[in-house]
């Protein structure tokens, strides 16, 4: 079993705070922001994909359930602690019921992502025809197609007054995608990691060996829920309003083109794809001679006719073939050196 | 007298029209070895189906050691101490030789007694020297062991195998054989064979499946002595 190399973890996550500290200078920190929303919500989706085999194509339900959960409590509460959690429970939650409801029913993957769609489809219907005052949870008026504005903003804990937001936000962002990206890596090299792995390969081998894929296939969909929403409560905060496009199916077909660009089956890939398209979309954004979706769409069909594995895993593979080669040329010089001293020593 | 550990009653399993096991009555007792042979299309491999809960039977039912298995799913009829292998080498492509069986190992071990028991299987199916490579990069003959060796790092007293020496060369067969035999000295085993050499090697007591139903049961050399088996083999109806 692949052991955890805790030297590179460790200089990973010294990497990634310098990059936290410079990237600011690069680029809006509010985009940024955005951008590492973007990625925690395809690292949502990469990892239950990716390593698990499980494509969702209604990822942004989920991301829409975490945004109106943390808008629906914050107003109710008042305080974002506690709104914050929640809003990661309750997509995990629904996440679990409705992968037992698919799992446990032994439907294919076909079925699979037909159900997840159409859920997404209804929640967009549902949020959207919430318009009178009847619909309404609490304190808090749903609001139909034009969504649910002023709620509290994340908050320092306890301190309802304390707003996180412009560089901290940022910062949270951050630090909160880099403990994603280590609680996943952690849990992908432990048992029920590697099991998850296993039945994204083949899943009969693996209930052929006693494990009950259902189970474990329903756990991994809702950690994939519960990371969607905790992208989605970021987002509220981020934008300050949630509205039914949360979503939308442009939202959830986004996800899936995050994920086959940066590539699915690693960790950074989704978040590399997720970080390149939303960059390039932002900077699309600034201009009307093209739209949006069509650059998106031609970027989509170049990956998938000459980049299937995605941008991560094909340059991790590069970075193989170079440094093997540079090793293999280093050791020819070694042996080299070796044989001199020896012909010296004849003469 | 030796327990008998799986049974099944009037098993039954029909495709629409097509009766692929018909009312079968099957009895296997405690560290027997059984091979099911027969024609291509008799229902042997549709039995291993609905024995190993990878088919749900039509009708009648199955035991296993007395507990009545016949709805229940694989997973569940693994856990009862049962090692499944399937006719195609079912394993995990993109893992390694040992990752393979250490998922195997781990699933009625701890992390440290599932370490130590993958070298043992390793050892035991004589993989040694290919442990550390990805299952997708090896050979057919290196597959089949290597899900064997998944198998076998449960530790299970029935082992029920699939054709395990299809697509085999001649030394993995001999290798194969030599691997079911010392199986054969802990488990019992069902073998679905169709390879009479490696069934001659190893065989104590043949079932015959001929049309979905068993046409005899006997030893080795009664059964290739019988008019009946030969003439199925060779096609003419019985």
């Amino acid at each position: 079993m692949q052991k955890i190399n805790h030297r590179h973890l460790i200089i990973g996550v010294m990497l990634s705070v310098t990059v936290m500290f410079i990237l600011p200078n690069l680029i809006e920190h509010y985009t940024l922001s955005l951008l590492i929303i973007y990625s925690i919500l395809a690292l949502s989706l990469g990892f239950i994909w990716g390593f698990g085999g499980i494509l969702c194509f209604g990822q942004a339900a989920f991301f829409g359930i975490g945004a109106y959960s943390y808008a629906v409590y914050a107003i109710n509460i008042g305080e974002s602690s506690i709104p914050f959690i929640l809003a990661i429970l309750t997509p995990a939650l629904f996440a679990l019921i409705l992968g037992a409801v698919i799992f446990y029913g032994r439907l294919s993957d076909v079925y699979l992502g037909v159900i997840t769609l159409v859920v997404t489809l209804i929640l967009f219907r549902f949020a959207s025809a919430t318009a009178g005052p009847e619909y309404a949870i609490g304190k808090a008026r749903l609001g139909g197609f034009n969504g649910m504005p002023n709620f509290q903003t994340l908050n320092i804990p306890g301190m309802p007054d304390r707003y996180i937001w412009d560089m901290d936000f940022y910062y949270l962002c951050f630090i909160i995608i880099i403990m994603c990206f280590i609680g996943l890596f952690f849990l992908t090299r432990s048992s029920f990691g590697r099991i998850c792995i296993a039945i994204g390969q083949n899943e009969q081998r693996i209930e052929l060996i006693g494990y009950d894929v259902r189970k474990y296939k329903t756990i991994l969909f809702a950690i994939g829920g519960g990371l969607a929403g905790l992208s989605g409560a970021l987002y509220a905060s981020w934008a300050e309003i949630v509205t039914p496009n949360l979503f939308s199916l442009g939202q959830s077909a986004e996800i899936i083109i995050w994920c086959i660009v940066g590539g699915v089956g690693s960790l950074s890939g989704p978040i590399l794809g997720a970080v390149l398209l939303g960059l390039l979309k932002y900077y699309f954004g600034q201009q009307s001679y093209i739209d949006n979706n069509l650059v998106l769409g031609f970027i989509l069909i170049i990956f998938v006719l000459f980049l299937p594995n995605g941008l991560a895993p094909t340059l991790s593979q590069l970075w193989g073939k170079v440094f093997k080669r540079k090793n293999r040329q280093r050791k020819n010089l070694n042996s080299k050196r070796v044989r001199m001293p020896n012909k010296k020593a004849v003469s | 007298m030796s327990q008998v550990i799986l049974e099944t009653h009037n098993l039954s399993m029909k495709f629409g029209g097509v009766v692929a096991v018909d009312n079968v009555d099957f009895t296997l007792k405690e560290n027997e070895l059984r091979c099911l042979i027969g024609p291509n299309g008799a229902g042997k491999s549709t039995f291993f189906k609905c024995i190993t809960g990878l088919h749900k039977p039509t009708s009648g039912n199955i035991y296993i050691q007395n507990e009545e298995t016949t709805h229940w799913h694989t997973h569940e009829i693994s856990q009862l101490g049962i090692g499944i292998k399937t006719q195609i080498p079912n394993v995990m492509d993109g893992l390694s030789v040992w990752e393979n069986i250490w998922l195997s190992a781990r699933r009625y071990n701890d992390v440290n007694n599932a370490n130590r028991r993958v070298d043992e299987v390793i050892e035991r199916i004589k993989i040694t020297d290919i442990a550390k490579k990805m299952v997708g990069e090896l050979a057919h003959g290196q597959r089949q062991r290597v899900e064997l060796g998944i198998v076998l790092a449960a530790d299970p007293w029935l082992v029920i195998l699939d054709e395990p020496a299809a697509g085999m060369t001649g030394s993995d067969v001999d290798i194969m054989i030599e691997i079911i035999q010392e199986i054969n000295r802990h488990a019992a085993l069902i073998i679905v064979e169709h390879d009479m050499q490696f069934i001659k090697a190893i065989a104590d007591k043949v079932t015959v499946f001929y049309q979905g139903s068993i046409l005899m049961e006997d030893n080795i050399d009664n059964v290739l002595a019988d008019q009946r088996v030969r003439d199925v083999y060779l096609g003419r109806k019985v």
